[in-house]
């Protein structure tokens, strides 16, 4: 019994501090989104109900720099596409139906999966601890800090004056550095931004993000 | 109703329904290796492409200004391994320190 609550004990570790350095972002999403003209409570609705950080970020961002709502839900979705791949993993693990199943959807993130995998050495059921605290975990304090930062943005005032104009691309690429591990990511998102940038005069807003994907594409079916 | 709440509500709705289709499809529809591969790549063209647009224009013409200051500390920062909160302050530091002079 000693070495299950051990396990236990380390699973819940690894998820809170999972849990409270993501929550933490949520502060500068609740901060950016006000900045972007969201209200208080539509920042906090998203952060409840989309509950995935980058969908969120480009939602406001898209809406924010003069987009369309399809332009903004459309980029939000594309982000959001890996939720559900990483859904098709987790239901394997979790083997639940019903409201748990909605719930458990629900808190399928980068975060839940990612230490839900990462406990493999200790054995399924510490995966599926993993799983839900983390799940859990995030969700609690990502909506704390979420209306935290809308409400300290609120009371800020011009967005520019605090640099937040500035802080909401810094989130963004705080967000894509961890996954530029190759030349060819670094050279596939500079070619990204060079993309959006030239597309910019000539298209809508938003569209000119979207389009990028074509890029995604392109490399995503020749690697082998 | 407004842009806003079309954004709060549509991406809500479809970002749930994207994870719940995950966890109720067999899972040999979308293990396509090529899927796999473009999946892992749309978050690195996004989320490049938002930083550019959001440093670099406003409306729908190309600009310099306090935000790039901005996002190039960012850029130093993160370069020099900083944590994520360092990150963002500092690139608002700086604009805003830019903004006001």
């Amino acid at each position: 019994m000693a070495v299950v609550s051990n396990t236990r004990g380390l699973t819940l570790r690894d998820s809170l501090s999972v849990s409270i350095t993501v929550g933490a972002y949520g502060a500068a999403f609740g901060a950016a989104s006000v900045a972007a003209g969201f209200s208080v409570l539509q920042s906090c609705l998203l952060s409840l109900l989309t509950f995935s950080g980058a969908s969120q970020f480009a939602v406001i961002g898209v809406i924010g720099a003069g987009g369309s709502a399809l332009s903004g839900i459309t980029t939000a979705s594309l982000l959001g596409f890996r939720n559900g791949l990483y859904g098709l993993r987790m239901a394997q693990l979790l083997k639940v139906r019903g409201l748990r199943r909605v719930i458990g959807a629900h808190v399928t993130i980068d975060e839940s999966t990612g230490v839900a995998l990462s406990q493999e050495p200790r054995g399924i059921e510490a995966m599926r601890q993993g799983f839900w605290y983390t799940g859990f975990g995030v969700f609690i304090f990502w909506n704390l800090f979420t209306l935290a930062g809308a409400l300290g943005a609120q009371a800020m005032g011009d967005p520019a004056a605090w640099g937040l104009d500035a802080a909401v691309p810094a989130a963004f690429l705080g967000l894509v550095w961890p996954r530029l591990k190759t030349t060819s990511d670094r050279i596939l998102a500079l070619s990204a931004v060079a993309m959006a940038l030239l597309l910019t005069p000539v298209l809508p807003a938003g569209l000119p993000i979207i389009a990028t994907t074509l890029l995604a594409l392109g490399m995503g079916v020749r690697k082998k | 109703m407004s842009i806003y709440w079309w954004g709060v509500i549509g991406t809500s709705a479809i970002a749930f329904l994207l994870k719940y289709l995950g966890h109720s499809i067999p899972e040999r529809y979308l293990s396509h290796p090529k899927i796999q591969a473009t999946n892992a790549l749309i978050p690195i063209v996004l989320l490049s492409a938002l930083v550019g647009v959001q440093s670099f224009t406003d409306k729908t013409k190309l600009v310099l200004d306090h935000r790039a200051l901005g996002v190039g500390v960012a850029f130093l920062a993160l370069f020099l391994k900083a944590p994520f909160p360092i990150v963002v302050i500092s690139a608002a530091v700086s604009s805003a320190l830019l903004y006001h002079l």
